[in-house]
């Protein structure tokens, strides 16, 4: 009997995945445990392996398709069997199963707890996954010109897509003011590298027309999500970084002797939030919802953002709050390296408690970073900057770097947020205190 | 051209029917002496005598079923209701016996009558007096239902009812009678029936109303277009049959449908105009189809009630602006 290839729920905020590459041509033998395609989530490309042995009777969908979690992929089975039913009941290629929800699990009170920190289910966001309002006139002019309605947004009243909409879309007659569609090219552009449409040299109104990829989809819904619905609030601390350098260089020495590789400033601020996230367990928590309740995480596991190509990706150092400064330093390279080649497990990024942002290489001075759900506050994390300070009553030069907490009101006060702050200012002030 | 009331129109389609036919006759309360309860039949006893006008009393079941024998028996009755709100007496009559003689009698007999009066609200007249039928009497089949909104379709579509050989109900209105519109001159002027009337061409929304609710639908294209926008306006003019080709062919290029129906809500025209579009121009739709009717309630007697009771312009004008999602 035949055997359907559905797409997997790869990580927990996945809602779809595009098929990024087959590695089985049609009518190849597969075994049990063999890969045959990879998949690009919102996260990461990852490869995806069969259950069964036979031959690859049909791939259902090409590279650059995507589906959504239970989406029919590929059909198993023996040579010249029918699979016609199967098609079918999948209707015209990926009907959706209904998305499974993951089931957050409740944390016991128990030392064991779960390394994995339960994330919560995603809510469906209006569109993705869900029904697409569209006028039957407007389905109608979407099919004739190969619109897809996914990619567009609806004027109409509660975003319904419009005829105006699809014409606007199509680039036929002009669009009412307010409304702007990114297009989506009948064709996707191949996965790796997401191809801008070539365009008229000069015209007028010309422009790239760049395909929405998971990830960016992921980062738009997830930041409008934690933006929207968590009331931000923000603070700022300026620190003195003066003891940090020369604790950092007298380390790196010592390192260096061990053959251990260097820690960097980053570093010492993960692990001085990873101590004060243990000192102020409000601040190292999560608000959930659904759950009605106030999660104190028992662990510390702190996100650090990283910039990858097509956006940025949060890998966890996990019980930071337990690790030296060398592993900390050494994992976090490890991470960001993983990260910037796509090779991120879900297990590398899901599970954080608290996270971090950098943007002091790049001589930004201070900026304020969106909470990254579930987790309850955010640090961003200025440059070290050489300015005059007053010390006993004297300007002097001074090494100073600016940091602001964004904190979910909901969970962190202002005196925890603040106090917080205090602790990791103190660590960072005077590094060697890290170390009682 | 010559310029005609409404009712001139109406007077003049039957005495041009009377002189060309001896068959057809006019009966009805008030319709000889008094010259009609309306004056629309005016001067016909004097020109026809008392055997082709003739005046019943208060007993329309009655007069109604002389009229479906009469025409079983070869003549051509017209019979003239006060008002349609008086039809219901003879309801019977009417729906049993003019509309399915033909048919139970395997077609060896023909209802060639024409019911004809006053249909619909005329302002405080109070619940029983104030009733569109259209609906109602379009629901069954063996009749067939005409709701002319000038001079020139009341005297064009008169005619032809007159000559149809099934039963017509022909629905005018007391606050029309006086209204004054170029009738042709032409001889023997016959509109045929079923066919609907494009008084209005447009290309952003499609308006459907007949009778009074044609007038709104006018004054709502009007403005639309000083808004720049453009209304078609469709005048149906048969209500069974109705004229579906012309109307989903003028959707076709609007893509929007706004219907104006002075019948109750519940199983109205406009209700079974709605179903026949989707049927037909579902892929052509761009927003939902919205009407404009009476409200779901009995007629009230209050001046400022009966005006609210009735589909209003304001209501129509921003519904044609929902539909085309014009702010």
């Amino acid at each position: 009997m035949a055997i359907p290839v559905e797409m997997p729920k790869m990580s927990d905020t996945m809602e779809e995945g595009v098929l990024a590459a087959w590695l089985v041509d049609e009518g190849q033998k597969i075994s049990a445990g063999d890969v045959v395609a990879q998949v690009e989530t919102d996260k990461a490309t990852m490869d995806l392996e069969v259950y069964d042995d036979g031959v690859l009777l049909k791939q259902v969908i090409g590279e650059g398709d995507s589906v959504p979690i239970g989406g029919l992929i590929a059909i198993l089975g023996k040579e010249g069997e029918d699979i016609s039913a199967i098609l079918a009941s999948y209707g015209s290629g990926s009907a959706p199963a209904p998305a499974p929800v993951a089931e957050a699990p409740v944390v016991e009170e128990v030392a064991a707890a779960p390394l994995e920190v339960p994330v919560p289910a995603p809510a469906p966001a209006p569109v993705s996954g869900g029904r697409i309002k569209a006028s039957p006139l407007a389905k109608k002019l979407a099919a004739e010109h190969g619109v897809e309605l996914a990619s567009l947004s609806g004027s109409g009243p509660d975003g319904r897509i419009i005829k105006r909409d699809i014409e606007a879309a199509v680039g036929g007659a002009p669009a009412p003011a307010a409304v702007s569609v990114p297009v989506a090219p009948a064709q996707p552009a191949p996965v790796a590298a997401p191809v801008a449409s070539s365009t008229e040299a000069s015209s007028e109104g010309a422009f790239d027309a760049i395909r929405i990829s998971q990830m960016r989809k992921t980062i738009a819904r997830r930041l409008a999500e934690s933006k929207f619905t968590n009331p931000h609030f923000y603070l700022t601390a300026d620190i003195n970084m003066e003891n940090a350098m020369a604790f950092r260089v007298q380390l790196n020495e010592k390192a260096a002797a061990q053959d251990l590789g260097k820690v960097s400033f980053n570093d010492l601020v993960t692990k001085a939030c990873a101590l004060g996230l243990r000192k102020h367990p409000w601040v190292n928590a999560s608000w959930m919802e659904a759950e009605g309740e106030i999660r104190l995480h028992h662990d510390v596991h702190v996100a650090i953002a990283v910039a990858v190509d097509e956006g940025l990706i949060t890998p966890v150092v996990r019980h930071a709050d337990r690790k030296g400064l060398a592993q900390i330093g050494s994992e976090t390279k490890d991470l960001a390296t993983r990260a910037r080649n796509k090779e991120l497990q879900p297990e590398d990024w899901s599970g954080s408690t608290f996270s971090t942002s950098n943007l002091g290489m790049f001589g930004i001075d201070q900026f304020t970073a969106i909470i990254n759900p579930p987790n309850a506050c955010i640090l961003a994390i200025g440059s070290i900057r050489d300015v005059p300070v007053v010390k006993n009553g004297a300007v002097v030069p001074g090494k100073q770097m600016k940091v602001t907490l964004s904190c979910d009101h909901r969970v962190v006060d202002g005196v925890a947020g603040a106090e917080f702050l205090a602790t990791v200012r103190g660590y960072l002030e005077d590094p060697v205190t890290m170390l009682l | 051209m010559a310029i005609l009331q409404y009712r001139e129109a109406l007077r003049a389609a039957m005495t041009e029917e009377m002189v060309r036919d001896d068959r057809v006759f006019l009966m009805g309360e008030e319709v000889a002496e008094y010259n009609g309860a309306y004056k629309v039949s005016e001067g016909m006893l004097e020109q026809f005598g008392p055997k082709r006008v003739i005046d019943t009393p208060i007993s329309e079941n009655g007069f109604c079923g002389l009229g479906v024998g009469a025409a079983m028996n070869g003549l051509r009755p017209i019979i003239e209701f006060m008002t349609f709100n008086f039809s219901f007496v003879a309801f019977d009559q009417i729906v049993n016996n003019a509309a399915k003689i033909r048919y139970m009698s395997g077609g060896q007999f023909s209802v060639p009558i024409v019911f004809r009066g006053a249909n619909g609200a005329a302002g405080q007249l109070a619940a029983t007096h104030n009733t569109s039928t259209e609906s109602l009497y379009s629901t069954f089949p063996g009749l067939k239902v005409i709701a002319p909104s000038n001079p020139d379709d009341a005297k064009g579509l008169l005619k032809s009812a007159i000559r149809d050989d099934n039963p017509v109900l022909f629905m005018e209105s007391e606050v029309m009678f006086g209204l004054k519109g170029e009738v042709s001159d032409e001889e023997d002027y016959l509109i045929p029936i079923g066919k609907a009337r494009i008084a209005r061409e447009g290309t952003d929304v499609t308006i459907v109303a007949h009778s009074k609710s044609y007038w709104i639908a006018m004054k709502v294209a009007e403005r639309l277009e000083s808004e720049g926008f453009s209304a078609e306006v469709i005048d149906p003019r048969t209500i069974r049959p109705l004229d579906m080709d012309t109307i989903v062919e003028s959707i076709k290029k609007t893509n929007r449908c706004v219907i104006i129906d002075e019948c109750n809500p519940y199983a109205s025209i406009s209700s079974e105009m709605t179903y026949r579009i989707q049927e037909r121009a579902f892929d052509h739709l761009d927003a939902p189809i919205v009407r404009i009717t009476a409200k779901d309630v009995p007629a009230p007697y209050a001046k400022n009630l009966i005006e609210y009771y009735m589909p209003q312009e304001e209501d129509a004008y921003q519904a044609c602006k929902r539909v085309m999602y014009a702010k």
